[in-house]
């Protein structure tokens, strides 16, 4: 594999900062592959884990975050568990997430960043997952509402899906993390 | 044997049958389930993509309530399964994650309630020779491919179920219950459930693999303990048939589902309409 880099780079890029957040110690990589071996979308992606990590020990930028892998990661883990150097892989991968959403890196395929705050959304309303209402979130927000709509009238026939918001749970108690997670990302910046 | 409860929201939704079959084998073998009362949603997957404190604070909610009710926590998702184990890895490695929590939550909490999955209490606290006593048939040698997936076994430092190359915890079972477990290699690779509704192509891909596999090697059935690989190698067949022509027609069926029948709780109560491959053939082949 070669890796193709600007040659005027020299800004140390998102190393560091990737390793703060994931808590790692990418220097200790030896660029094995064992990570790829074991992936299970290394052979779908434009870029497998242990390029994505040689990126940026050779100081990559934000252009890093719109990697398909940043999204196409399962976080199956097997990575983690395989890495003799036991780094892992998968908080970096978390990380870039959390960069990409926070550059406002353009949306992959699939909107799986929309995904993601109109899952939370529905926790925080009702405390547990409402599946149907974040369903139609997604549709609308990615404009695809037929895309399995065929399963839909089987599922909610076998009850395979529930029609109405789930009850019981602690909201309260859900408002509370949701809002002392921000007032708290708030302060950092 | 009392446990604290805490079903997941799958239980109300995509995974209801799992939440049946678990708490009727449970009565059948004397485990009282003690619901966890208002428990919350743990967060999953787009938690952990979003926010660290995020991801420990909302599985440590129902943490802290399984502490105030002095039980051992029992979990049958198992991504639920790994977050709650998650949550206690973080909180008791990282100080200043259990006091954000603690801010998060309005009161500390330590890491210390024990999470178990609800397999480890059929094998650990029950134990085989007592669940072999209370069998009323015999999956009369039914040859059953047991898929663990992702979040079960992994990362085996936090979750320490099994042994995360080869577990055998679900074959145990099925050979104690009088099936055939298989012997095949996709036990632990990844159905990619976590991208069902962003990227169902890449799902068909990776749940075909392992049908196909499974298939190969002469399974008549999957067995699986996790709601997202249920619905994942479920619901996706009829995709893969569209998309590859194989038609793999197995039943992806839940351990508790395949336990239940054996202890002779009827189909009904065990929720196997809900499967969407029929079981029928399974039903027919006990004695
Ligand atoms: S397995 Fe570990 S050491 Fe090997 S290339 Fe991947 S990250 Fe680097
Ligand atoms: S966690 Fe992500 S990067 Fe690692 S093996 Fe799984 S899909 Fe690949």
């Amino acid at each position: 594999m070669t890796i193709r880099i600007k040659k005027d780079k020299t800004s140390p890029g998102l190393l560091r900062t990737v390793e703060k957040l994931a808590d790692v110690d990418l220097s200790v990589c030896f660029q094995c592959k064992k990570c790829d071996s074991g992936c299970p979308v290394s052979n779908l992606t434009g870029a497998p884990p242990s390029e994505i990590l040689r990126r940026l020990h050779l100081c990559a930028g934000n252009e890093l975050l719109a990697s398909d892998l940043v999204w196409m990661c399962v976080s199956c883990e097997t990575c983690f568990v395989r890495c003799p150097m036991g780094i892992d892989i998968p908080s970096v991968i978390d990380a870039l997430r959390g960069l990409a959403v926070e550059q406002k890196t353009p949306a992959p395929e699939g909107n799986m960043p929309l995904f993601n705050r109109v899952f939370l959304k529905t926790v925080e309303m009702f405390g547990r997952t409402y599946d149907l209402g974040m369903i139609v979130a997604h549709k609308i927000g990615t404009k695809t509402y037929m895309k399995d709509a065929e399963k839909f009238p089987g599922m909610l026939r076998k009850r395979k899906i529930a029609l109405l918001p789930p009850r019981g749970a602690d909201r309260k108690m859900v408002k509370r993390i949701f809002d002392s997670v921000r007032r708290a990302k708030e302060k950092q910046k | 044997m009392k446990y604290a409860y805490y079903p997941g929201c799958a239980s109300d939704s995509t995974a209801r049958e799992q939440h049946a079959s678990c708490s009727a084998v449970a009565r059948a073998l004397g485990i009282d389930l003690t619901e966890i009362e208002g428990w919350t949603c743990c967060g999953t997957t787009p938690a952990h993509q979003t926010d660290r404190v995020l991801s420990a604070s909302l599985p440590a909610a129902n943490l802290a309530r399984a502490q105030k009710m002095g039980l051992d926590v029992v979990v049958t998702c198992a991504a639920c399964y790994s977050m709650l184990k998650m949550a206690n890895y973080e909180v008791l490695r990282h100080p200043k994650i259990r006091e954000h929590v603690g801010e998060a939550l309005g009161h500390d909490y330590d890491g210390s309630v024990r999470v178990r999955h609800f397999v480890e209490v059929l094998l650990e606290d029950v134990e085989i020779d007592r669940i072999k006593k209370a069998l009323k048939r015999s999956l009369n040698g039914l040859k059953v491919a047991c898929y663990y997936g992702c979040l079960l076994v992994r990362p085996p430092e936090v979750n320490r179920f099994d042994n995360p190359e080869n577990p055998v915890s679900l074959d145990r079972l099925v050979t104690a219950i009088g099936g055939e477990s298989l012997d095949w290699p996709h036990k632990v690779e990844c159905c990619g459930g976590a991208l069902s509704l962003t990227r169902s192509d890449v799902v068909v891909k990776l749940s075909d693999a392992v049908l196909t596999m499974a298939r190969a090697a002469g399974a008549e059935c999957v067995a699986v303990a996790c709601p997202m690989c249920q619905i994942n190698l479920d619901l996706r067949q009829s995709d893969i048939k569209k998309e590859t022509g194989r038609d793999h027609n197995l039943p992806i069926i839940y351990i508790t589902q395949l336990l239940g029948l054996c202890l002779g709780i009827s189909a009904d109560k065990l929720g196997l309409e809900k499967l969407m491959v029929s079981p029928e053939r399974i039903v027919q082949r006990l004695t």
